[in-house]
């Protein structure tokens, strides 16, 4: 029998403005795959997001949910976690808003490990405002504000992650449907901060502009498919051998009390002592 | 009963009256002169069964304060201009969402960096203005540290019972100054908390105006499923294009302050009686104001100072029928005019008024006050 969705999606607010083709909708399900088979409540979920496309996803799925400001979705999250540690806090960001204008917040709260899912809904553009760059862009790619090429470097978002100290990372891509299933459900399951970092495909303001590479989504879809290589696979790779390739899989995983543990610990032992 | 007396700074006011209001999550970034307020709370409110974090910045502070309010925590941060103008994003996203929150400012004098460590009263505006569009503006703005401690009380119910995001703007004299200060015994000031849904979670609406302009809240955890969007939204919470829906919301959030005037506003009149004289001033500039008021009367003049408690909403209605028993107004304050502006637009041209401003990073003096008001009535 196929997934019933209508359970976790609200329904009367569909279709969503996703065009034709985008990935988001897909990271979305995954997401409510996972919900499903980890038997959250939805009345103790909080869905909390940017602005941008991906952080549309919110206002379509039935727990309580929250679409802020751009870039500000972690620090309105660990508001929230902090006030209710007993809630499922689950953050859904673009790479703008989550490593570009939010990138301050990102790393901080890697740093803290306060126990919140990231997952970046990474299209390496800003697609709602139009494809401008983005700090996933690679060097080379055309934008509407690289009409000459993309002079900078990407971030990776996952090497940023755990230097700034999360405990769970992850990467994914819109094609792995089955490892995105599993990693998120780890993620949410993990004691910490997590991030999934999903590698999608915005052809409406992406994939058009670099034609000379992608003749539709499909062509992007399966770009994401040739260059994931298993990180099993990819560390007995030499580093020449992963050039315009990336790891994929659970890199990164380890468990540290995080900001709260250690709050309540160091207080209660003060107020004993 | 033996009142509780204390010698407290007015930082230190402020954050005991914070925790006096049920404040029971402070997110902030450190800032010359707002930090002791920080400082405090850290240490006081786990011992409340608060939490305390320091963010990464201000846009971090701001909204960890609205998600914790949206969790059901009363929530606080305090800062100074630099931090409050990177606060005001999300200040409007507060104002929209009808999110409770309270915002310390401790004004320090000049633009960007400034002088941080000097008194200034150059954010009068940016407590009204600072954040984009329309929207609601609640601020109070103490010139004491008993009134600090008062006035943090009176932002925190004012913020729950109207749902709305309220300032506490004043100087960095207010915050260093060391005053004496009755404290209240638990129960004395009323604290007030946020109307709970009376209906069950299949009828809720987060914005439901069935209830009034003010419509009750759930807090996130409650058993109550909503959206929450910075979007401009209909009673369900979700993002609306009906130009009816979205005319009357942005108005309703404006109106529900408008009608709270009644008591929300609050203002000071000394000596204002018989005065042909009035000097308008808040803050610290207000403490001048009133020994200088005393000595012009000494000096033979009829002098009298209004000041303003509740700065926003501005108190137009109350200075319009001063207009009608004074000869004069001076508007004092630490910046370039920005009160002033606010009085002219109240008595509509009906009496004088000028100005004194001073942004030189010092006080203004009550002798510079009084020879305003000594001289202006002089033929
Ligand atoms: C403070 C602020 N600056 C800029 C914008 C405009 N803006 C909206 S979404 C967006 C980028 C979205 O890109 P991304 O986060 O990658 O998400 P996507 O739309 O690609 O899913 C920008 C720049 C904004 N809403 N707020
Ligand atoms: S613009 Fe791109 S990211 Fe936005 S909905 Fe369309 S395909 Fe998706």
């Amino acid at each position: 029998m196929s997934f019933d969705y209508t359970k976790y999606l609200r329904t009367e607010h569909l279709p969503h403005l996703w065009c034709p083709g985008c990935t988001h909708g897909i990271v979305m399900k995954s997401f409510l795959r996972v919900v499903d088979s980890l038997g959250l409540n939805q009345d103790e979920t909080v869905v909390v997001s940017g602005i941008g496309c991906a952080s549309r996803l919110p206002g379509y799925v039935d727990f309580c949910t929250l679409h802020t400001t751009h870039g500000r979705a972690l620090p309105f999250a660990t508001g929230i976690k902090l006030a209710r540690p007993e809630l499922t806090v689950v953050v859904v960001s673009g790479d703008g808003d989550a490593l570009a204008i939010g990138g301050n917040h990102f790393i901080h709260a890697c740093r803290r490990n306060i126990d919140l899912t990231l997952i970046i809904f990474n299209n390496s553009v800003y697609g709602m405002t139009g494809g401008q760059y983005s700090p996933t862009t690679d060097h080379g790619m055309f934008s509407s504000t690289t009409p000459y090429g993309n002079p900078d470097h990407a971030f990776d978002a996952g090497a940023l992650a755990m230097a700034a100290g999360a405990t769970f990372v992850a990467r994914t891509t819109a094609y792995h449907v089955r490892q995105m299933d599993k990693l998120i459900g780890q993620a949410v399951q993990h004691s910490g901060f997590s991030v999934v970092e999903v590698l999608e495909a915005c052809y409406t303001n992406f994939g058009r502009r670099n034609k000379q590479l992608f003749k539709s989504n499909m062509d992007m879809l399966m770009d994401l498919k040739k260059k994931a290589v298993p990180v099993e696979k990819a560390r007995k790779l030499a580093p020449k051998e992963m050039e315009g390739k990336y790891e994929t899989g659970l890199l990164y995983e380890v468990g540290r009390p995080g900001y709260i543990e250690c709050c309540d610990d160091m207080i209660g032992r003060k107020q004993e002592g | 009963m033996a009142k509780t007396v204390k010698l407290l700074q007015g930082n230190e006011a402020c954050a005991q009256g914070a925790v006096y209001a049920g404040c029971r999550f402070f997110a902030g970034y450190p800032i010359t002169p707002s930090s002791e307020i920080a400082e405090i709370l850290a240490a006081s409110l786990p011992r409340v069964g608060g939490r305390f974090i320091q963010m990464e910045d201000e846009l971090a502070s701001i909204a960890a304060i609205i998600g914790a309010s949206l969790a059901g925590k009363k929530s606080m941060t305090a800062t100074s201009g630099p931090g409050f103008s990177l606060m005001q994003e999300n200040i409007g996203f507060a104002c929209i969402t009808e999110i409770p929150v309270v915002i310390v400012n401790v004004m320090r004098g000049g633009p960007s960096t400034g002088m941080p460590t000097a008194p200034g009263q150059g954010d009068i505006m940016q407590a009204k203005w600072g954040t984009q569009g329309d929207h609601p503006a609640v601020t109070m703005a103490p010139d004491s540290v008993g009134e600090f401690f008062t006035e943090t009380i009176r932002a925190f119910n004012a913020a729950e019972k109207l749902r709305t995001p309220v300032i506490v703007l004043t100087d960095e004299i207010v915050a260093h100054t060391r005053e004496k200060v009755e404290i209240p015994e638990p129960g004395e000031i009323p604290v007030e908390d946020r109307i709970k849904p009376s209906v069950g979670p299949a009828d809720y609406k987060p914005y439901d105006t069935k209830f009034g302009d003010v419509p009750p809240m759930a807090n996130f955890g409650d058993g109550y499923r909503f959206h929450v969007t910075g979007l401009v939204h209909a009673e369900d919470g979700f993002p609306t294009n009906e130009p009816d829906i979205i005319e009357s919301q942005e108005r309703r959030i404006i109106r529900k302050v408008e009608e709270a005037v009644p008591w929300l506003s609050k203002n000071e009149e000394f000596m204002l009686g018989d005065a042909e004289v009035a000097l308008v001033a808040v803050g610290s500039t207000a403490r001048a104001a009133k020994m200088a008021a005393e000595e012009a009367r000494e000096k033979g003049v009829r002098a009298g100072v209004f000041r303003p408690v509740t700065l926003w909403p501005f108190p137009h209605e109350r200075l319009k029928e001063l207009a009608g028993s004074v000869k004069r107004i001076i508007v004092a304050e630490m910046n370039l005019g920005q009160i002033v502006g606010e009085v002219e637009r109240s008595v509509c041209g009906s009496v004088e008024v000028t100005c004194l401003n001073q942004v030189n990073g010092e006080s203004i003096s009550p002798r510079s006050l009084c020879s305003a008001m000594v001289g202006e009535v002089q033929p």
